[in-house]
């Protein structure tokens, strides 16, 4: 019996489980960064600067190898009609927990060159950090910008969220999840997700919330997909998501096709060259 | 009216903060980039001057091969941390990653070169010297070019728009560098492959980073106008021409080979920090990352209607 994982690879035979993921609701998303806090002490992840951006009240800045769950805050000039915001009708709060999206193709496991980064039996993607020897790699072949270095002294090593893989081989949902008082972050099945989701999205639509869309919640965008979707009041890059965002490997084959090439033509040259020299 | 940031072609972002992580590479990486590639190009022309029986050449090559290459790894594990580090990239050989193929290659290249090389200098195992640089002189081109391909395989916009002209940069560049490096050392009338073998690389190198810096689009393209990358450009574009023409007006003569080689080297070093600035150039502006993508997803959705 061969079973297979979300990116197409036979593996885990019969210990495989149901693909796990996040559905972010941030249409009730109430910008408490309970979910940072709790994934911050479950996964013992350090202090991540004390600053005030000026940014509302965002004061995380961005996922970062110190920051697996982040919550944007956006200010708009909008009205929102299921929202009171106190401040005048024509004023809206677009609040959004961000997380690593496990990818269905994830870049980061892809170009992992020592093999630290791998995909668990739940289709996530969890970097081991005793492999990782801080590369860099993955940082760059993120689409979303999720991992980066913890900086040691002659050591650091890369880090993001593993959607708690060891709370779920216990059987329990992730930090972030149990910690929402709003079911904003909700954690199971992905089919199970996805399917509620259209459901949200379509009550929005009929409450009259019109711009409610759902982002990387299908296998024929350029990542195929995440284990982590979200539903969005606005443009992804609103939220500082890219707005299509590709896996690099995607062209993998033009990318090797064209340094087998230029290393042919420098063969080519230095052929020539004692051809010419020869006479 | 929204409140978030708007770049100055109008695309939205977050607080104009970058969507992607720049690279965290330190500048020990682009070094690596170019005695990598030296190393690459200097190993064929090494094995094709023990073909032809041009043994001076030869030995110049092969020394010159083994140097760039011993420096290379110490690089590596400098920008790593420590080299136990290293080692974690030979517990697996994966091709999706060019930074695992290209440690096997790094690995397998600079054992070969430095037997090579040690047979050279020691005069020993002349067999065992022939069958060490050919593994070195087939491994080299791909020494040479697969950290084009390791940078094009990232979501760095000017870097992966730049994937199928990147590689061929590094060929041309590793071309101009050996070639005018071995040039150098090498006395007349031994030196004249390599001495064209710098000419061309030269040529070549302007003509890729031309077509590069178009190729990438005009707007990913910015990013080779800013800052360091520009700075850089212009130094690597103004050595590469000088010192193609010095090698082939001059480089006969030992100081002409000498000053044309030191240029080329130059050129070629300068442009792999161009070519790095401008990666952390175009994935620190958001504009970079979310344009591109809401212009293609418009026209996929004009070609859906």
């Amino acid at each position: 019996m061969s079973v297979t994982s979300p990116d197409g690879q036979t593996t885990y035979g019969l210990q495989i489980q149901p693909r796990m993921g996040f559905f972010t609701d941030t249409s009730i998303c109430i910008g408490c960064k309970a979910c940072e806090v709790a994934c911050k002490e479950w996964n013992l992840v350090p202090e991540d600067g004390l600053d005030f951006t000026g940014n509302s009240y965002d004061n995380t800045g961005e996922l970062s190898a110190n920051s697996w769950r982040h919550v944007a805050f956006i200010e708009q000039r909008m009205e929102f009609p299921v929202q009171e915001a106190g401040v005048g009708t024509d004023f809206r709060w677009l609040m959004s927990s961000d997380v690593c999206k496990h990818c269905t193709h994830a870049g980061c496991l892809d170009v992992c060159p020592t093999g630290a980064i791998f995909r668990t039996e739940f289709g996530t993607v969890v970097i081991q950090d005793d492999v990782c020897n801080g590369c860099g790699y993955c940082v760059v072949a993120c689409p979303f910008g999720v991992i980066s270095k913890r900086e040691l002294d002659d050591d650091g090593g890369m880090h993001k969220c593993t959607l708690c893989y060891d709370r779920l081989q216990d059987g329990m949902e992730p930090a972030c999840a149990k910690a929402c008082p709003t079911k904003s972050i909700q954690f199971g099945p992905l089919d199970e997700l996805l399917e509620r989701a259209q459901g949200r999205v379509e009550d929005l639509h009929e409450a009259g919330v019109d711009d409610a869309r759902l982002y990387l919640d299908g296998p024929e965008d350029g990542i195929g997909g995440a284990g982590a979707f979200f539903l969005l009041l606005d443009e992804p890059e609103v939220y500082g998501l890219p707005p299509d965002p590709v896996v690099p490997t995607k062209h993998l084959g033009e990318i090797w096709g064209s340094a087998l090439v230029a290393g042919a033509v420098l063969v080519a040259g230095v052929a020539a060259a004692f051809l010419g020299a020869g006479e | 009216m929204s409140d978030t940031a708007t770049t100055p072609e109008g695309a939205v972002s977050y607080y104009g903060k970058p969507i992607i992580k720049g690279p965290v590479w330190k500048p020990e990486i682009p070094l690596y980039f170019f005695t990598g590639g030296l190393s690459g190009a200097a190993a064929v022309l090494a094995l094709g001057a023990r073909l032809t029986g041009n043994e001076v050449l030869a030995r110049r090559a092969t020394l010159v091969n083994a140097a760039a290459i011993t420096v290379s790894p110490v690089l590596l594990i400098k920008d790593l941390g420590r080299p136990a580090l290293f080692l974690n990239m030979l517990r697996v050989f994966k091709v999706t990653s060019p930074m695992s193929v290209g440690t096997w290659i790094v690995s397998g290249s600079g054992t070969a070169s430095g037997a090579a090389a040690a047979c050279e200098v020691f005069g020993v195992l002349p067999r065992g010297k022939l069958a060490a640089q050919s593994l070195a002189g087939a491994l080299g081109p791909f020494l040479s070019t697969y950290t084009g391909a390791l940078v094009a395989d990232t979501v760095v916009p000017v870097w992966h728009e730049a994937r199928r002209t990147l590689p061929l940069v590094f060929a041309a560049g590793s071309a101009a560098s050996a070639g005018g490096a071995v040039a150098a050392l090498t006395p007349q009338p031994f030196a004249e492959p390599a001495r064209r073998l710098a000419i061309v690389g030269g040529i070549a190198e302007l003509a890729t980073v031309t077509a590069m810096e178009k190729g990438v689009g005009e707007l990913v393209g910015e990013a080779f106008e800013k800052g360091k990358a520009h700075e850089f450009g212009r130094l690597a574009k103004a050595a590469t021409l000088a010192g193609t023409i010095v090698t082939a007006l001059a480089g006969r003569r030992r100081a002409g080979a000498v000053v044309g080689g030191g240029l080329l080297m130059a050129g070629a070093l300068c442009e792999r920090f161009a070519v790095y600035h401008a990666g952390k150039i175009s994935a620190a502006d958001p504009t970079y990352t979310s344009l591109p993508q809401k212009r293609r997803l418009a026209s996929a959705q004009q070609q859906g209607q």
